[in-house]
């Protein structure tokens, strides 16, 4: 059954960080750009040894809070001193000092609310299946491996030089990894 | 270890040696087994507890509030007084995953999952009293949210309660977010450990399909990161705005400056002692003692002590303010309270909160579940009667005599409360059998050996 499925990449596992981030760091500096490290924690300087950019997330987080304010300060103007006025104790219609905790409430919403669609999107969360989903290693590194996956569709991938490459790298566990029927894409 | 050195060197995350997959075995082991004997009967009788709450909220429904205590001049009652405590047992929840993160205080990883699980809990028991004292709370969506409704009205902005209504729901979304994304490659971890079917699908559908991918451990950092500095403030703010509820009134003994700390305070003390009552029974039954080990507890206790001074200062500001301020009203409230008709209700809360916790001074009873589990329990009800205090004693002797009256609460307030403990027990009960109940990531990464150099993650 094996070899009539389409090859799609190759995976080494590793047991212990320190291997990892050797491993990750000569990936990173053979050129590959279509590959990734799977983790069961996060690894401190494993951003660095892939040569990953920052994550835009906190500028989104900051925008979508100032959007919130702006909603907020609009909302509470124009239904509280526009479309229904109603005077309270002789104050102005817009009397700003009362809209700030709901203005401050709405910047903690939006940004929240703009962070959680980041991680959606940024994480590609959703998608439950694919070769690497299913390929039988997740338990493993959900748990206690580390695996480095490289594409076949990266442009400087070659099966003989990436299986050399980890073997290299000090992989023990390399293993090729198959497409399985209705999937699309590696990763 | 010597005590000294004990004081100066942070406590191990946890005791003993524990690898990554003894970790996961500790905490995804008990979700895989068939629920014990105690849980069944636990949650039987949480579950009857919570059918008595939804029994006696449909009853106000259907009859009104005058099946309750209040009376003119007493219009809050229990029903506000259970608002408050509710939303205050949450904040410990919020400090302790977002406050204590940023502050790096590693400890924290241990309780920090099911804390953040007892604010959600919290804060849906809470959202039903105002929900139920508005009358019909099928209704009450459009009179508190800003809608566009047929009668071509707008809530009022100006208004603490509308205030309320902003704050707490975004107190409510923005932790149930951020629970969610620290569960998210727990569950990756519960997906694929499980062998049946449904616990695959299920755990695998909720994982939203997370591959411990860096590239997404990257963003992920971040995003949590951003996560625990908005919810910072957030919590700080959502009891303030509930203290205005209060202190923006004329009533004497709300109308205060000093009520949004107080709240604070207050609210991370009895958070506390609600996480202390609950992991104390969490630790034990699922065996976890080497994960939630006694420095996590003696952790909180100290915040315990420190949380119990602040609120026992507070108590002696208001009253001095009372005196010092001249305001006949103010000084009469508060002599009242401490001599009056609810003088029973002070001097419970006054012992509970500021006179009990002081045997936490001790670092044997700081460190022994056993000794400090009447303590934390007193703390609840010592909060509980805060809240009472306030809410009820200020407004049952407001500035005309002829119109004070004493309140005494129905068996359907009796009902409500009791049956939101019941609430919060059974959806805290239905956690610890579903979800992973310790943070796993989060700790394995802190293990000695889980990062590169032999060191961990800071």
């Amino acid at each position: 059954m094996t070899e009539s499925r389409r090859h799609v990449g190759t995976v080494g596992l590793f047991d212990d960080p320190d291997s990892l981030l050797e491993a990750a760091r000569q990936v990173r500096d053979a050129g590959y750009r279509k590959w990734d490290c799977h983790t069961p924690y996060p690894i401190h300087g494993l951003d660095q040894a892939m040569g990953l950019r920052e994550s835009p997330i906190p500028y989104i987080c900051l925008t979508a809070g100032f959007i919130g304010v702006g909603v907020a300060m609009w909302m509470q103007w124009w239904m509280d001193a526009v479309d229904y006025p109603v005077r309270i104790g002789g104050k102005p219609l817009f009397s700003w000092p009362a809209f700030v905790p709901i203005t401050f409430e709405l910047f903690v919403l939006f940004a929240a609310l703009a962070t959680m669609g980041s991680i959606l999107v940024f994480c590609r969360l959703g998608k439950w299946h694919s070769p690497l989903h299913d390929s039988g290693i997740m338990a493993d590194v959900t748990s206690h491996r580390f695996a480095v996956v490289l594409d076949r569709a990266d442009a400087v991938y070659d099966r003989q030089a990436a299986d050399s490459l980890l073997a290299g790298a000090g992989c023990q566990d390399i293993r090729p990894l198959y497409e399985n029927e209705g999937d699309d894409g590696i990763l | 270890m010597s005590e000294q050195s004990a004081a100066l060197t942070p406590p191990p995350l946890v005791t003993g040696s524990v690898s990554v997959r003894q970790l996961d075995n500790a905490i995804n082991g008990p979700l895989e087994s068939f629920p014990t004997m105690r849980w069944w009967i636990a949650i039987s009788v949480t579950g009857t507890l919570a059918a008595w709450f939804f029994y006696c909220f449909t009853y106000t429904a259907l009859v009104g509030i005058g099946s309750w205590g209040n009376n003119n001049p007493v219009g809050w009652g229990w029903a506000i007084t259970n608002f408050v405590f509710w939303i205050g047992i949450g904040h410990a929840g919020t400090l302790i995953s977002a406050i204590l993160f940023l502050l790096r205080q590693r400890w924290r990883t241990g309780i920090a999952r099911f804390a953040e699980a007892m604010t959600i809990f919290a804060v849906i028991c809470a959202l039903q009293f105002p929900l139920i004292h508005t009358g019909r709370p099928w209704l009450a969506w459009y009179w508190l949210l800003p809608l566009p409704n047929a009668n071509n009205i707008w809530v009022n902005f100006r208004s603490p309660l509308m205030w309320d209504v902003v704050a707490v729901s975004t107190y409510g979304l923005v932790s149930a977010m951020f629970w969610y994304t620290g569960l998210l490659p727990d569950l990756a971890t519960a997906r694929y450990r499980a062998t049946n079917g449904l616990r695959k699908f299920v755990y695998g559908l909720l994982s939203l399909g997370w591959n411990g991918s860096n590239r997404s451990w990257s963003h992920y950092e971040k995003a949590y990161l951003l996560f625990a500095g908005l919810s910072t403030p957030l919590v700080l703010s959502v009891h303030s705005v509930v203290s205005f509820d209060f202190a923006v009134s004329v009533i004497p003994g709300w109308h205060t400056t000093i009520f949004p700390p107080y709240f604070v305070a207050g609210a991370i003390f009895s958070g506390f002692a609600m996480v202390a009552t609950l992991i104390i029974l969490l630790r034990k039954a699922f065996h976890l003692e080497h994960i939630i080990t006694r420095d996590h507890l003696e952790a909180m206790n100290r915040i315990i002590i420190a949380t119990s001074l602040m609120v026992g200062y507070a108590y002696l500001t208001e009253f001095f303010i009372a005196w010092y301020s001249g305001a006949a009203y103010e000084r009469f409230t508060f002599i009242n309270r401490a001599t009056g008709p609810y003088a029973w209700a002070y001097w419970t809360m006054v012992s509970c909160n500021v006179l009990v916790p002081q045997l936490l001074w001790f670092k044997r009873i700081r460190r022994s579940p056993l000794l400090m589990y009447p303590i934390v329990i007193l703390v609840n009800v010592g909060m509980w009667f805060e809240r009472f205090v306030i809410v009820v004693s200020s407004l049952a002797g407001d500035y005309l005599p002829a119109n004070w009256d004493y309140f005494r609460p129905t068996w359907i307030d009796i009902g409500l409360f009791v049956g939101s403990i019941g609430l919060f027990l059974t959806l805290v009960l239905l956690f610890c059998r579903f979800l992973p109940t310790v943070a796993l990531a989060e700790t394995k990464a802190l293990l000695p050996g889980s990062q590169a150099g032999g060191g961990h993650h800071d």
